[in-house]
This record gives C-alpha cells, sequence and structure tokens, in this order.
C-alpha cells in the first residue's frame, strides 16, 4: 500500500508551534501531509473565485489550497484543515473549506482547532480515521458478518465484547473498564461463555477503542481500528442503514464522537473531550446525586420536564450544582433528571453538531443512548428522526467483528 | 543609527530601504534565523516551538489564538528594540506579510503605544506615488539623525 498523502490546508500550525506534531501523527498511520503548491496569483485570486472575503494572508492562501485540491492541482488521498482555536474568522474560514473540499472533492475531511497544547497523540485517532477511510474502503464497503468473530470495544468508562457467527450476535460481554487487559479478558470470556463458543473456534478479532493497541498485541487481533470509523460501520450495520446519508452520535464515558455518514463511511466527523459536562460522566453523576441506577435515569427523565429547572453552566462541576440547586428547592427528581439530559445534549448540539452535516437519520449509540431521555432530548433539539439500534452500547465492539470478518476471506 | 522597526515584518523592500539610508532594520527573518540555527530544537519549520505562545502572553491573554502569541513571541525583540518604524499599510502580499490580520492589528498599536516616530504609509498604487513613498521613507530616516544619506544608486 502506498503511503496516504494527506493534504494540509491550515492557517496558523507554524506558528503555534505545533507543526510536527501534526506531522508526527500522519506518520504514526503511515500518512504523509503534503502542502498543496500554489503561486502568489492564485491566492490573490482566491477570494473571488470561493466568494468569502477574508482579511488574514494566510486564510486567504487556504482558500487558495482549497481550490487547489477540488480542481485537482494538488493530488491528495484526505485532506486536514485546522486553525487557531478561538480564532473567529479561522473557524469560518475552516467550516467553509471542510464543506467545500468534501463536497466537490469527496475525499475524507476532518478539520481541527488548535492551540498551542495540542500534541499527535490528540490528533492521532482523528489522523488514523482519516487515512482508514481513505485507504480501506473496500473494507469499509462490508455490510454482513460472515464465519464467526469477535469484537472488543476498550472504552475508557466500560469494556464491551460481542461474538458474531453469520451476521448475527451469539452473545456480549459489558463490564467496567479497569486494567485494559483484564477488563477486556472479561468482557471477552463473558461473551465466549454466553454464546457457548471456544476460545480457539473464533476465526477473526478485531479491536477498537482507547485500549486498542495494548489488546491488539495481547489478542493477537486482526484488525486494530480506531472508534470514528468502527462506530460508524457498527451504527449503520446496527440499524440497518447502511445506504444513503446519516448521523452517528456517540455520547462517550470520555468524549464524544459526531460523525456524518454517507454509505457507512465516514465523511466529516469530530471529537469532542474537553469538557466532561457533555460526557456520560455527568448524567452518572446525576444518577448518583438523585438516588438512582444509571439504567434508571432515562426513564425518569422522560417524566419530566428540563425547561422547570435552571441550569447556568455546561461544566460539570457548576452543572450538577445547578442541579443540587434545583433539588434544594424542591424541583421534581423528574426533571432534574431530564435537565441533565438535556444539558448534555445541548452541548453535543452547540459544540460538535455544528461542525459535521447532521443528514437524517440521527443514529445514536453508546452506552448513554440507553438512556432515554438522552436520545429524546436530541430529537428535540434537532427536530430529527433520531434512531436507537438495538445493542447500541456494544456499537464498537460489533463495528469491530463486523469488519474483521473481512479478513477471514483476505 | 537607530533601530527601525518595519511592518510588514518580513518586507525585504522596506528592510532594504532602511539599509540603504544607515540604519538598522529590525525585522522578523532575523529572529527566525536565530531559531532555526539554535542546536537543539526541532520543530520544524520555523523552530517555533509550544513554549513562544506562552511568551506571546506578555502581549495578549490566553483567550487570543495561540497563532498571534507565536508570532507575537517572534516579534517582542523587535518590538522591545525598536527606536523609531515604518508601517505600511494596505500592502499586498508579495511585499510582505505576517500572514495573520489580528497580529497586524496587535502590532500597529503595540508600536503607536510606544510614541517613537512612526512613519504611516499606504502601500503605492502608481509610479509617482511610489517615488512619493520612497522620498517619504528617505525623509523620515535622513530625519532620524545620525543616519547616513542614501547612497547614490
Amino acid at each position: 500500500m502506498n503511503e496516504i498523502e494527506v493534504a494540509q490546508i491550515s492557517c496558523g500550525s507554524e506558528y503555534t508551534g505545533i507543526q510536527h506534531e501534526i506531522e508526527s501523527a500522519a506518520e504514526q498511520v503511515g500518512a504523509k501531509i503534503i502542502f498543496p503548491d500554489i503561486d502568489l496569483e492564485e491566492v490573490e485570486a482566491a477570494e473571488a473565485k470561493f466568494g468569502l472575503k477574508v482579511t488574514s494572508p494566510d486564510l486567504k492562501l487556504m482558500l487558495a489550497r482549497a481550490i487547489s485540491v477540488v480542481e485537482g492541482h494538488t493530488t491528495a488521498d484526505a485532506v486536514f484543515i485546522g486553525t487557531c482555536f478561538r480564532c473567529a474568522e479561522g473557524a469560518l474560514v475552516r467550516n467553509e473549506i471542510r464543506r467545500y473540499v468534501h463536497d466537490k472533492s469527496g475525499l475524507p475531511v476532518i478539520s481541527y482547532s488548535y492551540t498551542e497544547r495540542t500534541t499527535a497523540d490528540t490528533l492521532l485517532t482523528r489522523m488514523e480515521a482519516l487515512t482508514t477511510i481513505a485507504k480501506r474502503r473496500s473494507l469499509l464497503a462490508r455490510e454482513k458478518q460472515s464465519g464467526l468473530t469477535a469484537g472488543i470495544d476498550s472504552g475508557s468508562t466500560t469494556t464491551k465484547a460481542v461474538i458474531m457467527q453469520d451476521n448475527e450476535i451469539l452473545g456480549f460481554g459489558w463490564v467496567g473498564s479497569t486494567d485494559v487487559l483484564e477488563s477486556a479478558e472479561e468482557a471477552y470470556s463473558i461473551a465466549l461463555s454466553e454464546s457457548g463458543i471456544e476460545r480457539d473456534a473464533v476465526q477473526a478479532i478485531g479491536v477498537t477503542g482507547y485500549g486498542r493497541f495494548m489488546l491488539g498485541k495481547s489478542f493477537n487481533a486482526d484488525l486494530v481500528q480506531e472508534e470514528i470509523t468502527v462506530n460508524s460501520k457498527g451504527a449503520v450495520y446496527l440499524a440497518d442503514r447502511h445506504k444513503g446519508a446519516a448521523t452517528v452520535i456517540d455520547v462517550g464515558g470520555m468524549d464524544n464522537k459526531a460523525i456524518s455518514v454517507q454509505d457507512g463511511i465516514p465523511g466529516i466527523f469530530t471529537m469532542g473531550g474537553i469538557c466532561a459536562g457533555a460526557s456520560g460522566r455527568f448524567l452518572e453523576m446525576t444518577a448518583k446525586r438523585l438516588g438512582v441506577d444509571i439504567t434508571e435515569l432515562g426513564k425518569l427523565a422522560l417524566a419530566g420536564k428540563a425547561s422547570n429547572i435552571s441550569m447556568n453552566s455546561y461544566c460539570i462541576v457548576f452543572g450538577i450544582q445547578s442541579l443540587v440547586n434545583s433539588l434544594s428547592k424542591g424541583a421534581r427528581h423528574e426533571d432534574v433528571a431530564a435537565a441533565a439530559c438535556y444539558s448534555v445534549a445541548e452541548q453535543v448540539f452547540e459544540q460538535q453538531l455544528q461542525e459535521v452535516e447532521v443528514r437524517e437519520p440521527v443514529i445514536m449509540v453508546g452506552g448513554t443512548a440507553l438512556i432515554e431521555g438522552l436520545p429524546q432530548a436530541m430529537r428535540e433539539l434537532l427536530q430529527a428522526e433520531v434512531i436507537v439500534p438495538p445493542y447500541a452500547q456494544l456499537i464498537g465492539a460489533v463495528g469491530s467483528a463486523l469488519l474483521s470478518s473481512g479478513f477471514i476471506e483476505e | 543609527m537607530a533601530n527601525i522597526f518595519i511592518y510588514p515584518s518580513n518586507s525585504l523592500i522596506l528592510y532594504d530601504l532602511v539599509e540603504r539610508f544607515g540604519h538598522k532594520p529590525l525585522a522578523v527573518m532575523q529572529e527566525i534565523k536565530k531559531r532555526v540555527t539554535t542546536a537543539g530544537i526541532d520543530s520544524p519549520p520555523l523552530n517555533i516551538t509550544p513554549e513562544d505562545p506562552k511568551i506571546g502572553l506578555k502581549y495578549a491573554a490566553v483567550e487570543v489564538p495561540a497563532g498571534v502569541r507565536g508570532r507575537m513571541s517572534l516579534l517582542d525583540p523587535l518590538l522591545e528594540d525598536s527606536e523609531a518604524a515604518i508601517l505600511v499599510e494596505d500592502a499586498p502580499i508579495g511585499f510582505g506579510c505576517m500572514g495573520c490580520q489580528r497580529t497586524s492589528e496587535l502590532v500597529g498599536f503595540l508600536i503607536r503605544a510606544k510614541r517613537i516616530p512612526i512613519l504611516e504609509l499606504s502601500y503605492p498604487t502608481s509610479d509617482d506615488a511610489a517615488e512619493n513613498f520612497v522620498y517619504q521613507i528617505s525623509e523620515f530616516l535622513n530625519g532620524l539623525g545620525d543616519g547616513k544619506e542614501a547612497k547614490n544608486e
């Protein structure tokens, strides 16, 4: 396989001091960063051609580079678009270029706003997904699981494992994450036992999630894959929406993913992990404060009204404080549960869904999708069809088992 | 000989003019050269490291984009050493640019706040305006006192 060439269209990365981090992340996934070569005249003509007037010269250069990629003057397999975090003009340009490149070139695109603290590790999963989409289209075209395969998803909060045979889930294990390998072993053993399958009978195994590299070595996995690709495939598979557009939302324990999907292949995606107030952890803390099990929080929320509660912050600490204040004033537990779900959905909507094209159906996955109040809040916010497929909590494991079956035939 | 801050800070034409009139141009190329020739720093292409935007906090708070603060760390020694300045507005990219309009706005403000002699010019768009442009620069630089007369070339 030739090296994947990722065209970088950015402003400020060299002055932020993180250009080598971008290049290092690309290198780690077998990709190479290239910069579209542009003449001065092309930079000066870019605004008129693109139709967007900007004042910063480096943003004009970004426009010219985007045009070069779309018009085929630059050959690339994927595109990385970046601007400085908190630059309003940069954000406008980044968003418009992302849309433009995605719509006009069909190349996989990722956009990111960086600070001086951005590291290669932060970018690695995104870069891995970008290159996978570029180089493994045939694998991603798989719509059915075949043979006897296993998938393990080593998440930040829980570890999931599934055993699949001939397009059916035979059994699964779902345990809290402690030690990466021990939790994976436990979940896998449960899945095998529930399936009545001997370990040696498994023909291929795929791993994903934060601990995927460790699991890959330990389980001698056929597929070691980041969550963007795996969850996209898992979501369209479980929701039976292989063809056409869809948006996958995964509110995780540590970070959230929003992925715009076409025919099961991720197009534009974002990963957020800055604020815990938009994570499953916030819902877990709310359930604890309300004295209910996390599995009961969703039903409680459905019976409540979020607007009855005043939430002044998205922060996990101040958000909980708002809920506690409401409880001290006699608020109904149902309303508090609904407000917590709405707060998480609203934050995902405001901070992440603005960066992807939200196209129906919206498929919510991950353990949090089972907290009924959350998909309901998302439905209200988006005014769109929101699907929670069966086994939504196993999305990464199912996606891994599905994709790894491609290795049996190979 | 005075230290003349020029903006755009990488303008070769301004650099050359200042030098011809016997003063010392303060340009960003000098700062970049220092970085790329310093052994032990490995942060290509400019050898700006993630520490530099922190130096830029001297001029702009943390809510200002890191790219602006990184540029300010490059310009910091130039601003510090400047005794006079020539600023050219609305110049085309080929004349020189720092890439970021927000940086340009901040630099313009900071240099004006220093209360040093400043010549502010618009980029010339005709031959006559170009002659006048060079003339104004020569008058400004000669008026700074200890600069040499322009070479008659």
